[in-house]
């Protein structure tokens, strides 16, 4: 990332000047700060939602349709246009912002947690916890997770949390690939083996050894998820599991109003690129903090 | 090598039968009557349970599972509720176009995602990388129904160049690949940019470039060997799931694959098309990450099975 | 992948009772729709030609004692006949495979009189064998029949199903032409039921030589037959060189495209490369055809034998008490919901259509009076409003339709949750009682056949509220229940308008129970290509839904 001239500006004497090594390093990335905002963005807006909308999310206006009952496009009083009942798209598109976050970074951080755990265990101490750890990969990989959303719609309150718990439980099989893949290849290193034969702890080989290597990996899964797993939601949210109408959710949105993307190009559009600006900013966010701490490169 | 091959068959059959178990108890957990669903609305409940019996679904539920294993083992998946044709001459009518859009999409998702990513990795930090990195970005938020309609739009309707979905000919699978793989390219090429600028950092290869091992050797003799590792992971991964069917794309391009098929059965809860769905989607997931396992030890020779 | 479209639940019929009866006597009935297919095509000159219709779903089957759903229903009714038909675009019952019939004094016994001319397209001419042989086909259980039910009417049926005899006795075969039916009871809209696909005629060598597999292997007698069926991709018709009806079908081949989405099908019609969209026109696109002077010229618009409604369900609190169940009923702003759906539909005021005859076309129904409803709660007791569930089909549009309602409700103080699920998961809700308000939508009830009673006995009545019924407000009003058994004993000609009456005053009683609220009546929408041509009415046809198929024609 380049650094150019915030570098020199923050340099000597200011507050930042005197900040730690790694404030300072993250600082001259103009990338990871543009992402620092847009993470930031994301959570004032859905924080503050309540103060920021300028309608009732659930507030469905006789007018906000044609007198055809086809949504109208951006235009004073509705900035981002109205969506199919007529309602502010503005104002849930602002209210969309929390379940985007929670389901995004939580759900998809916790498929990537699982994810590590599993790969690692696997390609780190081989023989029967891989084979036993693999399989049930490959079982839940072709595990019907939209029948037991369905099933899970019919049986429980639809809530957040079951949308989450669903998401995690599907997601984390190809973190848990890859991260496999790359721990079948790091363990064989010679440093590695010699830390082995100098009886240095297992938990502190991962972390010290094998960890390292993988956190550019974790990284892409866990900031690029973010998109996959909010359009995941909606699907989710569809078959009745988690939030329900008129709830608003980013991915809800682009679900419904799919169909009418060449004559209603709005419905899709800004939900769209709010996803593309979250996951963004975090991936961007990330990276930078990754670099400023040099994480990977730690021995 | 045979051994290893002999214990993964063996596995399989257990990965196998671990999917149907759970698919099983899944699908009787559904609070729907198949037989409901099959007689409709206006049928008296005499009709209904007579159906039910008809399908053999008032059994219990240990009984019904034995009863349809004994059936697989002898090549039979029973008939489907809704059409009463046997579910292996529905699945083979689906088969072949299921395979040719899961290998269109994973060569484009390859096509796309691989030198991206190395072109990215290689002049990191430039402008070239964040426009991949951006454009990755878009590929993977851009929803896949609202890709496929828009390239159907511009490139077979407005600019007569591809057909209005379909299927047939070659040409026909090329815009339902390219909608699979511009969302896989932006992961494949995201993760193969990590991976990469993750190897290259390592101190061997640092060491054959201070010996003055030409680049291009380098970069493709070891570097490229060891990053790509994750990408077959994926690879393998997006074998087994486009086996089951990727049904927006093959809703959106009327791609006769087995992902329609799976999803109209789970509506109408068609059991046994349901069960063949997944056992089709099982058995590929179970190719798919064999293959990668055994593809491992070929580009890292240090990888060893035992 | 499930676009909306305007086609949101098919089937539907308009409101005429079986006045042919009397056709039938004497023939007549016989020559009028000869004479209406006559005026209907400037025929001979326009045979030819061949067609696309597409369809977002794959058919499932074409078997008629099995298909039930309304994509195939018409399908299947173009490569199969029955005893009775329906005159093209209408809903009028008429004679068809069956040349001429009579009912005895006592409404008892049905004797139909069969056509000579009629062949299977195996080349084997109709006997009235066939008639028997299909009609228990369809009651045997093993076939797994959703018709079954209708035809228990029919003596010996039960002995029949319940395996202690091994044919039916009520059906007769007096001769190679002639079969008689004997009923329990006088059934007014037996006829009709010998209309329905179920009793569609089927020839038991063909049947029992698909082994299993005949719906993918029809044999009938219909105007068109299978020519190709690759499975996920396309059904090929070709037409039927011995079809009795002189000069039909029109076209010589029929495809049925699958699995087409249905914005993708509207591009394909503009480019000629389909004909019919089965699915009707795209939501999205919806506005902007109906606004274009060349685009809705190729759009038919029908009404059908439709109500869309929300079931209340009456054992549930606090729905017990009539007075909240009225309330609701004022809460609904029926102009906006309709309004939602691009004005696709006419707003309800009662449970019957009003192409009914025995719509009540002076009942107002209910008004949408917000005010009057809270104080109806008021004095229910419920000043604040109360907490509730609805549930919901949640494909499109009625998801949009169930927040609708959703926040109509919330303004006279009924919260509901809302829970959007998958159709069979909110069917089985609604069967078990569990449901206290149910949006019916993409479920809706249509009409099997233009009769008032099919609106009340799986919906309801009494005998539907059981566990698992489609009476999803568990209803049950023996006094009307009595009434509703009577009225369709009143069989004769000379009862119908009696019958008529019966059943008018029976449906706005009910409307005094509120165990529904009424939304709207969906308007069948269809959209065709310019390279096809026909009545109007045949592309919005209200029993061979959504297309009349045997009635198109090419274009010149």
């Amino acid at each position: 990332m380049a650094s150019g001239s915030a570098a020199k500006a923050v340099g000597r004497g200011s507050a930042v000047g005197r900040a730690p090594k790694w404030v300072r390093r993250f600082v001259g990335n103009r990338a990871a700060v543009a992402g620092l905002i847009g993470v930031l963005l994301v959570l004032f807006v859905s924080i503050f939602a309540p103060l920021l909308a300028p309608h009732d999310p659930a507030k469905q206006y006789f007018d906000g349709l044609t007198l055809e009952g086809f949504p109208l496009p951006p235009e004073r009083p509705f900035w981002f246009g109205t969506d199919l009942l007529g309602r502010d798209l503005l104002s849930r598109v602002i209210y969309g912002a929390r379940i985007s976050l929670i389901v995004g970074v939580a759900a998809n951080g916790v498929a990537v947690l699982i994810g590590l755990m599993v790969g690692v265990a696997a390609g780190y101490f081989r023989g029967v916890p891989e084979t036993v750890l693999m399989r049930i990969t490959d079982v839940m990989t072709a595990f019907p997770a939209l029948i037991l959303a369905i099933a899970l719609a019919a049986i429980l309150r639809p809530s957040l949390w079951i949308v989450a718990l669903v998401i995690a439980l599907v997601n984390w099989v190809w973190i848990a690939r890859a991260v496999y893949a790359q721990v079948l290849s790091i363990g064989r290193r010679e440093f590695v083996e010699a830390a082995g034969a100098l009886g240095v702890g297992t938990f502190r080989t991962l972390v010290k050894h094998i960890l390292p290597h993988l956190v550019s990996t974790l990284m892409v899964f866990g900031t690029l998820g973010i998109s996959t797993t909010v359009l995941l939601e909606a699907s989710l949210s569809f078959l009745g599991v988690g939030v329900q109408p008129p709830t608003p959710s980013w991915g809800g949105i682009i679900n419904e109003s799919q169909s009418y993307f060449l004559n209603a190009p709005w419905l899709v559009v800004f939900p769209g690129v709010s996803i593309l600006i979250t996951s963004l900013s975090f991936n961007l966010l990330g990276e930078g903090l990754r670099d400023a701490l040099d994480l990977s490169e730690r021995r | 090598m045979i051994w290893y091959l002999a214990q993964r068959l063996l596995q399989a059959v257990g990965v196998m039968l671990g999917v149907t178990v759970i698919t099983f108890l899944l699908v009787f957990l559904l609070p729907a009557d198949p037989a409901r669903m099959i007689a409709g609305r206006s049928a008296t409940p005499a009709t209904v349970a007579s159906i039910r019996s008809e399908l053999g679904l008032d059994r219990p539920l240990p009984v019904q599972y034995v009863s349809y294993v004994k059936g697989l083992v002898t090549g039979k998946m029973g008939r489907s509720y809704a059409q009463k044709a046997e579910v292996t001459r529905l699945i083979r009518a689906r088969l072949l176009p299921t395979v040719q859009l899961a290998l269109a999409g994973i060569v484009f998702e390859l096509l796309i995602g691989l030198p991206a990513g190395i072109m990215a990795a290689l002049k990191r930090g430039t402008g070239v990388d964040q426009t991949v990195m951006a454009l990755a970005f878009v590929g993977v938020s851009a929803p896949q129904f609202v890709v496929g309609l828009l390239l159907i739009y511009f490139l077979s309707y407005l600019l007569p160049i591809f057909p209005l979905g379909g299927y047939g000919t070659p040409l026909h699978v090329i815009l339902p690949a390219i909608t699979v793989g511009l969302a896989g390219g932006g992961w494949y090429a995201r993760v193969t940019r990590s991976a990469m600028i993750e190897v290259l950092r390592q101190d061997y290869v640092r060491t054959a470039r201070a010996k003055g091992v030409f680049p291009t050797k380098v970069v493709f003799k070891h570097v490229l060997k060891n990053a790509v590792l994750p990408v077959v992971a994926l690879v393998g991964l997006d074998i087994g799931v486009f086996m089951g069917g990727i049904v927006i794309v093959e809703s959106v391009f009327g791609w006769p694959g087995i992902g329609q098929m799976i999803w109209q059965a789970i509506q109408l809860v068609d059991i046994p098309v349901i069960m063949g769905g997944v056992i089709v989607t099982a058995l590929f997931v179970v190719v798919g990450n064999l293959l990668a396992d055994i593809v491992y030890p070929a580009l890292d020779p240090r990888i060893r099975y035992s | 992948m499930d676009t909306e479209t305007s086609n949101q639940t098919g089937r539907g019929s308009a409101a005429n009772p079986p006045r042919a009866a009397w056709l039938g006597r004497t023939g007549i009935g016989r020559a009028l729709a000869a004479l209406v297919v006559l005026t209907f095509g400037t025929a001979l000159a326009q045979q030819g030609g061949s067609a696309v219709v597409s369809f977002q779903d794959d058919v499932s089957t074409l078997d008629p004692a099995i298909g039930y759903d309304w994509q195939n229903w018409s399908i299947i009714k173009s490569i199969f006949d029955g005893l009775m038909d329906y005159v093209p675009g209408t809903t009028e019952l008429v004679p068809h495979l069956a040349e001429s019939y009579t009912v005895s004094d006592d409404g008892l016994t049905y004797t139909f009189a069969l056509r000579d001319d009629v062949k299977f397209h195996n080349g084997r001419p109709l006997v009235a064998q066939d008639v028997k042989y299909s009609l228990e086909r369809t009651l045997d259980p093993a076939t797994q029949s959703p018709g079954q039910g209708f035809y228990f009417t029919i003596k010996g049926a039960q002995e029949f199903v319940d395996g202690k005899a091994d044919e039916v006795s009520g059906i007769e075969v007096v001769d190679d032409h002639t079969v008689k039916f004997t009923t329990t009871e006088p059934d007014a809209s037996f006829l009709h039921k010998l209309g329905l696909n179920f009793a569609h005629i089927v020839p038991r060598e063909a049947v029992e030589a698909a082994d299993g597999d005949f719906g993918h292997q029809p044999v009938g007698t219909g105007g068109f037959k299978l020519k190709e069926w690759v499975l996920g991709q396309r059904i090929v018709l070709e037409r039927n060189p011995d079809y009795f009806e002189a000069g039909l079908p029109y076209l010589d081949e029929l495809t049925f495209q699958v699995g087409v989405d249905p914005n993708v099908a509207f591009l394909r019609l503009q480019r000629g490369e389909v004909d019919i969209l089965g699915d009707g026109i795209p939501s999205a696109r919806y506005t902007e055809v109906m606004a274009d002077p060349t685009w809705s010229k190729q759009v038919a618009v029908g009404e059908q034998m439709q109500t869309g409604y929300v079931t209340i369900n009456v054992q549930m609190e606090p729905f017990t008490d009539v007075r909240v169940r009225q309330a609701l009923n004022m809460a609904i702003n029926k102009d906006r919901i309709v309004r939602i759906i691009n004005n696709r539909a006419v707003p309800a005021t009662q449970i019957l259509p009003p192409l009914f005859e025995s719509y009540a076309s002076d009942y107002a129904g209910y008004p949408y009076d917000v005010a009057a409803a809270k104080a109806l709660l008021a004095d229910a007791g419920y000043p604040n409003g109360f907490d509730t569930v609805l549930y919901a089909y949640n494909v499109a549009p009625n998801d949009r339709i169930a927040q609708a309602i959703q926040a109509d409700l919330a303004e006279i103080g009924v919260r509901a949750e809302l829970r959007t699920q998958a159709q069979s998961t909110v069917i089985e809700a609604g069967g078990a009682g569990e449901a206290p308000l149910l949006w019916s939508g993409g479920m809706a009830w249509i009409a099997d056949y233009p009769d008032p009673n099919n609106f009340y006995w799986p919906i309801l009545a009494c005998a539907s509220n059981i566990p698992g019924g489609w009476n999803w407000s568990k209803y049950c009003n023996e006094d009307i229940e009595a009434r509703a058994a009577y009225a369709d004993t009143l069989a004769r000609t000379d009862q119908h308008a009696e019958r008529v009456e019966a059943w008018r005053s029976i449906f706005v009683d009910i409307m005094g129970d509120a165990p529904w609220i009424p939304i709207f009546h969906e308007l069948q929408v269809s959209m065709h290509s310019t390279n096809v041509t026909g009545p109007k009415e045949i592309f919005v046809d209200p029993m061979h839904i959504p297309v009349h198929y045997e009635m198109v024609r090419r274009a010149e």
